[in-house]
């Protein structure tokens, strides 16, 4: 194997692991964040409206994390420095 | 054939400055803002019981309440500001939709741009509030020793603001382009629909930090910010 195939398997591999954990992990949050947010619905329905906005905000943020997983995976595969 | 992601069709040359697809779409996207503010608030003050004037008292309704409810408190010219935020980012995103045209939103240079407006922003508005003196205060409030950590905040929630925006609209638009490649027409469009809700809450969420941000920097005295 050449050094240019060893980079392109390495970044491949390295993107599918990136995109991968990331989800994982934002897949988690976002869950017990739904949940937390159905509870607090389910305590208090006359807050609905700032319980729903602070949820979107909180979905959004943690949700952001897994959107940089996804931007490292594609500079991985699109626009790799390494690969030229 | 690779998708482009991270660069910019290049349509033409003014001089030495590239015209690129997005400066297109994005004063499209502007002009779009324009007439339709133009057009709601002429509405509002010549034909008050018209439709399009409903429309534009509904959406400076919204937007103000949105504002106020996210800065907490009353932040002169904060309303205009975050209001055109996100009626930009609903426009770029419509102009997604479509045929043969990507959001403006989708490219990291227009994102950032947007970020970077909101970044000099928060100076502004915390220098108007509270002085100089009382703004720069703020880096060293609880303790000296976190001058850096608010520093660093500062630029990573811009960074993250921007990438945010570029990743949602942009991943929506891989996805229905993948969609396209492997199974065709008419398929996509379910996803095309997720596409514009994930843009307009994208913008809602925009708004929402933008005033946040703001509004912290604003803020007079007690209760730390961030």
């Amino acid at each position: 194997m050449t050094e240019h195939t060893i980079l392109a398997l390495g970044s491949i591999v390295t993107a599918g692991l990136t995109i991968a954990l990331g989800a994982f992990g934002a897949a988690l949050g976002e869950g017990r964040i739904g949940a937390a947010g159905l509870d607090a619905l389910a305590r208090q329905p006359d807050e609905a409206g700032s319980i729903t906005r602070n949820q979107f905000v909180a979905l959004a943020m943690v949700e952001s994390t897994a959107i940089f997983c996804l931007v490292i995976a594609l500079v991985l595969l699109f626009a790799n420095p390494m690969l030229g | 054939m690779t998708p482009r992601i991270f660069d910019d069709e290049v349509l033409g040359w003014l001089g030495p400055i590239p015209v690129t697809m997005t400066m297109v779409t994005s004063v499209a996207a502007s002009l779009l803002v324009l007439a339709f503010a133009l057009l709601a608030s002429r509405a509002v003050r010549n034909r008050p019981g018209s439709r399009l004037a409903a429309l534009g008292r509904i959406t400076h309704r919204f937007l103000s309440d949105l504002v106020a409810d996210s800065a907490g408190h009353p932040v002169p010219g904060l309303e205009p500001f975050a209001g055109t935020l996100f009626l930009f980012v609903v426009a770029a995103t419509v102009i997604g939709q479509l045929p043969g045209l990507s959001a403006p939103t989708a490219t990291l240079a227009a994102t950032a741009a947007l970020a970077v407006l909101v970044f000099l922003a928060v100076p502004v508005a915390g220098i108007r509030a509270r002085g100089v003196r009382g703004y720069l205060a703020g880096y060293f409030r609880p303790n000296p020793l976190l001058f850096p950590l608010h520093v660093i905040s500062e630029l990573s929630r811009t960074l993250a603001l921007a990438l945010r925006l570029f990743g949602n609209m942009m991943s929506g638009q891989l996805v229905v382009a993948v969609i396209v490649a492997l199974v065709g027409v008419l398929v996509p469009v379910p996803l095309m629909a997720l596409d514009l809700l994930i843009g307009c809450l994208q913008a809602y969420i925009f708004t929402i930090l933008a005033s946040v941000y703001i509004g912290a920097a604003s803020q007079l005295e007690e209760e730390g910010t961030s």
